[in-house]
């Protein structure tokens, strides 16, 4: 398969890229991985006449933290998520997610910032991101802003990104004691998206939680906030009730297609099982 | 649309070309430089056949360009045997343990694997098997690859501790 012919750029500055897609407008499309973008080409069903290259962008190749944030470059590939120290004592909810992205020649190109940006309800990150309430800091022609996670996704391949921004890091809370997270994802075979996965993300204090969130990932046109599934379970001691409760809430918001990894009512009994192990796992975690 | 100069370091070898930027490194390696031992199974970065090593790193050659590739240090199958002829340990125990019948996803398999023992010189079974997850095999059932791989490793690990 063959794509459509483009120029090629390859920028090495954040603000360089950000000129190039002034200049050419909805004619360029920056590619960072390009584990999503250039199979939709060979496709065809992506064209853009100018392909401008984010990966001498050494800014955006970075997991830090400043005190209050952890920072992850939009660059980083999954593999450097799943190879950080910081992160797996930090936040191993990424690790969790990224080991179960592809397969491990996809993880040393696809990053994460074009994993959380592509706006494919299929990607595992944004529920992660949804659920640690991460902020994604974008940059364009008129400098910075941030856009919630949860306020990041709009509709399939549809997102909060203006024409001429790039995702540039994103910035996730650092978590606070009694803090525990896991995602939990089912799958037919490695490389495979979703049947259903969840994530969740929950604070105990002597046993009782204090503050949840579960995120659900390939059962809607967007990642899924479970709100409701996850006030099940704040005040309660994540005992079989409250658990049975917020399974029955997430699974209530759970609107996947009917497809080759099974009819819709099967796929929404997957979803509350994913949340069922995913709120055990993070219990364990946070004790 | 103009095509681009492109400068790569092939099996240790400098190679310029002239390529559309579109061009796919898998189709560059095979086509322009006739390096066809890497070669296209589905074309959508599932398979692995296409497995090459980039920047020290194993990647899908037929999920990057050729102009992303610019600059870069590659490594195929074809650079795996000795100037000499003499083959790896990886292919060496690949045949010893009959890791192929076709031989269609050997190529990729091998350069994975290359680089797998580069990562982890001493994989279990199970890390072997997460390590080529994004290479399938339709012959083998896996086993003799495993087996194979196994054994490369330890040959690797007994002549690096004969050589100290």
């Amino acid at each position: 398969m063959i794509p459509a012919a483009f120029a090629y750029h390859r920028p090495s500055s954040l603000n360089e890229a950000i000129n190039l897609l002034a200049k050419h407008g909805d004619e360029a499309r920056v590619v960072a991985g390009g584990h999503s973008l250039i199979p939709m080409m060979k496709l065809r069903l992506a064209a853009p006449q100018h392909l401008v290259d984010l990966q001498d962008l050494a800014e955006l190749r970075r997991i830090d933290s400043d005190g209050t944030m952890l920072v992850i470059g939009a660059m980083t590939t999954q593999q450097e998520i799943l190879a950080s120290g910081l992160l797996a004592g930090k936040c191993p909810i990424l690790g969790d997610a990224a080991a179960q992205i592809a397969d491990p020649q996809v993880r040393n190109c696809g990053t994460i910032g074009g994993n959380v940006a592509n706006g494919d309800p299929g990607n595992d990150m944004p529920a992660v991101m949804l659920a640690l309430d991460a902020i994604y800091r974008v940059t364009g022609p008129g400098g910075s802003r941030d856009i919630p996670a949860r306020q990041f996704y709009q509709g399939t391949f549809v997102t909060a990104l203006k024409e001429g921004e790039i995702l540039q890091s994103i910035r996730i809370p650092t978590p606070v004691p009694g803090h525990g997270a896991a995602y939990e994802k089912q799958k037919r075979k490695i490389g495979d998206y979703a049947t259903a996965a969840a994530a969740v993300v929950l604070t105990l204090q002597g046993g009782t939680c204090t503050a949840a969130a579960i995120a659900l990932t390939n059962l809607g046109d967007t990642p899924l906030n479970a709100v409701a599934a996850a006030q099940a379970l704040v005040g309660s001691k994540l005992d079989s009730v409250a658990v049975a409760a917020a399974v029955k809430q997430a699974r209530a918001i759970a609107r996947p297609a009917s497809d080759g990894r099974g009819p819709a009512d099967y796929r929404t009994h997957v979803a509350g099982i994913m949340v069922a192990r995913a709120i055990a796992k993070a219990k364990a975690r946070a004790a | 649309m103009q095509k681009m100069h492109v400068k790569l370091t092939v099996n240790g070898r400098e190679v310029e070309a002239l390529a559309e930027p579109r061009t796919l490194l898998i189709h560059f390696l095979r086509e322009q430089l006739s390096l066809t031992g890497a070669h296209i199974g589905c074309d959508t970065s599932h398979c692995g056949a296409c497995t090459i090593d980039l920047n020290g790193k194993s990647v899908k050659s037929c999920t990057v360009f050729v102009a992303q590739a610019n600059g870069a240090k590659v490594t195929t199958i074809e650079g795996m045997a000795a100037a000499d002829g003499t083959l790896h340990p990886l292919q060496e125990a690949f045949r010893e343990h009959h890791g192929l019948q076709c031989g269609f996803c050997t190529p990729g398999m091998i350069t994975r694997a290359w680089r797998l023992l580069q990562e982890n010189p001493n994989p279990t079974e199970a890390e072997i098997r997460m390590g080529i997850s994004g290479n399938l095999c339709r012959c083998t059932g896996y086993q003799n690859i495993v087996k194979a791989i196994r054994a490369a490793a330890e040959r690797l690990q007994s002549t690096k501790e004969a050589a100290e």
